[in-house]
């Protein structure tokens, strides 16, 4: 794991494969099927933006990815390749990280500590902060994340855009291919929110993957290079952002696209 | 420039500078100096506070004891032992008040530990080498810890409770060890047998005074290299580091304080006779605030305590495996306890059912919380243990040499313990609300 603290740029995979697809995923809890027949796809050096209303299947879809739940069926390709994830750490074996709303951070801890927390790197046995914090302070200047005063201050000094900053570094130091943001910008103001975007926008350049999670349509058409629309666990629509206006968007996210479609599910490239 | 180097409109940034820790900050002493007291306005006092209570103790003591005598050097040493047990207890504890829960349990599950190697070592019955029989008192208490920290963990049972019916069954169980042998309930330490007189020794015994020199001398100067180096290096390589000057003061402290122990502790101190020399236990409790501050502070595990007491499911996230983690903390706990209650058994010359273990488990808790130790979970240190301890002992000597009585040492104690709590959660409303304004 160690040597590779820049998040690489993502291998290059057979053309017009994405990095990540999902296919006919259902996952239900006892009586209530959260997600149906769910097809989606996730290209590498793109954003991808998920949109669905509250209770959509959103959190579900992505929690599935990234291994937390088990899917009941489905087919998950990662780079063309058929695979299983059972939990967090196969997820992150494959280069998988998701930034959950809440962060997932120890207020108690420090930046460095956050970002190192269940990795930390050892020597002779002891932790080995100077090498750790060395390396944390390479990938949030990578990020150019350059408003935090200090790596070694705990994170419950830190701003909400902050956090969110430390978060993603965290999430990119692993060599990860692909990001998972969950409602990113949720609870930022204007200037934390423009941080975060610029943020998911290196993410691309890089060439990782990036899915977003959000319920904000500004953010979504700031960042977003791909959009896919949950309805009540079906995912109705996914498309290149361009071929959406606000007003189709909505008109999926609150109807399925009933009155556009006929309620059969698109697949545009 | 790009607006990612934009200043965080958002963050009030006097507020920021308290928040930060000064080392981060500063360069220069002068700086550093500053940016403490901007951290201390702003609530997070660190150990200032228990530092004040104990100028406070000494002072108001030193005053009013007969003769002036709280600041001999006789009663200086007699005060250490008896805060020793109170410092072990509360480090002990420290493993549990980290992960944000409770250990009610110590007092009694140390008595027990304790109560198996006093009877194991008796030359009339099992006669055991004495470093067996200490063995099997940790190792009894750490099997408690275990089943303790199984049941919170596995169960989910409250920590609360789970340590409550402890507290219990370890009370029972340490009164029918003692009923064990020839003993009538008391088991002593005193006679001839040499592991009975190295039992004895663990409270009592002293270290010849120029091996007192030496020893200290040595860890003194491998502390301070340690530390000297440590901070070079991190200042070359450009990480975080406080300023030199600081480094030695921090250095010098160590070296004065330890010379001023020595000093007292290798004045006569005995009313006929002689008795000097830097008693066992200054070694033993510092042993144990070095292995536990040392895997708090610097291995995997100590750092998965805090993130679990800091935020469980980030910890969670992260693969941390929780439950091993908790329930390891639990035996660690109890196994601290037993050190704890060994030197308690020691101090008594034996074990015996006044062992008032419920009494000592809540004075455990208020020293780790005096201290500084939090509470509510991912914030603590073994030396906030230690520093309670001193209070708390503070506390009992003074009361004894005034000869008040055993109700003013409970009001007294108490009052400070409702104290460090007021300001343990006054620091943490504080610096919540400061991070929370400015999301």
């Amino acid at each position: 794991m160690q040597g590779e603290m820049t998040a690489a740029v993502a291998e290059p995979v057979a053309r017009d494969e994405p990095l990540l697809k999902v296919r006919e995923l259902d996952k239900h809890f006892g009586p209530v099927q959260a997600l149906y027949h769910v097809d989606l796809d996730i290209p590498s050096g793109q954003v991808t933006a998920l949109c669905g209303d509250n209770g959509a299947g959103k959190t579900v879809l992505t929690k599935c990815i990234a291994g937390v739940y088990q899917a009941d069926h489905g087919q998950v390709t990662w780079e063309g390749h058929p695979v299983h994830i059972r939990n967090a750490r196969d997820a992150a074996r494959l280069g998988i990280e998701t930034v959950y709303q809440d962060l997932a951070l120890a207020d108690n801890l420090d930046i460095v500590q956050n970002m190192f927390l269940g990795r930390e790197r050892l020597r002779s046995g002891l932790l080995d902060e100077d090498s750790m914090e060395r390396a944390a302070a390479e990938t949030l200047a990578g990020l150019r994340v350059t408003t935090v005063r200090s790596i070694r201050q705990p994170v419950a000094s830190l701003s909400g855009g902050q956090r969110q900053s430390v978060a993603v570094a965290k999430a990119v130091m692993w060599n990860s291919k692909l990001v998972i943001m969950d409602e990113p910008t949720a609870a930022l103001g204007v200037v934390q929110t423009k941080m975060v975007l610029d943020l998911i926008q290196r993410l691309r350049d890089r060439g990782l993957a990036v899915m977003v999670i959000s319920h904000n349509l500004n953010d979504i058409f700031e960042v977003a290079d791909r959009i896919a629309v949950l309805y009540l666990g079906r995912l109705v629509v996914q498309a290149k952002a361009s071929t959406f206006d606000r007003q189709s968007v909505v008109e999926y996210m609150t109807t399925g696209g009933l009155g556009r479609t006929g309620g059969r599910r698109t697949q545009e490239s | 420039m790009a607006p990612e180097n934009a200043p965080d409109l958002t963050a009030a940034p006097e507020a920021a500078q308290a928040e930060v820790p000064p080392e981060l900050v500063a360069q220069t002493l002068g700086e550093y100096t500053r940016a403490y007291v901007a951290r201390i306005r702003a609530g997070e006092s660190g150990v200032l506070p228990v530092v004040a209570a104990m100028i406070a103790i000494v002072v108001v003591f030193q005053a009013v004891s007969p003769n002036h005598v709280f600041l001999s050097p006789g009663n200086l040493v007699n005060l250490f032992q008896q805060s020793a047990v109170f410092m072990v207890l509360a480090m002990g504890e420290g493993f549990a008040l980290i992960l944000g829960e409770i250990d009610l349990s110590i007092g009694f599950v140390g008595a027990l530990g304790a109560a198996i190697t006093v009877q194991l070592v008796q030359p009339q019955t099992t006669g055991w080498p004495w470093w067996a029989a200490i063995l099997a008192g940790l190792l009894a208490c750490t099997v408690f810890g275990a089943i303790q920290g199984t049941l919170i963990t596995r169960l989910r049972l409250p920590s609360f409770i789970v340590t409550l019916a402890g507290y219990l069954i370890a009370n029972g169980l340490f009164l029918e060890v003692l009923l064990l042998g020839p003993f009538s309930g008391y088991p002593n330490l005193a006679g001839f047998s040499d592991n009975l007189k190295i039992i004895y020794n663990l409270m009592w015994g002293s270290i010849d005074p120029t091996v007192s020199w030496i020893a200290m001398g040595v860890v003194v100067v491998g502390l301070g290299l340690l530390i000297y180096l440590g901070d070079s290096r991190r200042r070359r390589s450009g990480l975080v580091a406080p300023p030199p000057s600081l480094t030695f003061i921090k250095i010098g402290l160590i070296a004065v304080v330890a010379v001023v122990v020595v000093l007292i502790c290798n004045t006569n101190r005995a009313n006929f006779g002689t008795l000097e020399g830097v008693p066992w236990v200054i070694p033993i409790v510092l042993a144990v605030l070095g292995a536990w501050t040392i895997l708090l502070q610097r291995t995997r595990y100590g750092r998965y305590v805090y993130a679990i007491g800091g935020n469980p499911e980030a910890a969670r996230r992260a693969g941390i495996n929780l439950a091993l983690v908790r329930t390891t903390a639990f035996m660690l706990c109890s196994f601290t306890a037993c050190i704890g209650m060994l030197l308690y058994a020691s101090y008594l010359n034996g074990m015996s059912s006044n062992v008032q273990g419920g009494q000592y488990v809540l004075y455990a808790v208020a020293a780790a919380v005096i201290g500084g130790t939090s509470l509510f979970g991912g914030r603590g240190k073994p030396l906030h243990g230690l520093l309670g301890g001193l209070v708390i002992g503070g506390i009992y000597n003074g009361m004894f040499l005034k000869e008040l009585s055993f109700q003013w040492e409970y009001i007294v104690t108490g009052l400070v313990l409702l104290g460090a709590v007021t300001i343990d959660a006054l620091s943490r409303r504080g610096s919540a609300s400061g991070s929370v304004g400015r999301i």
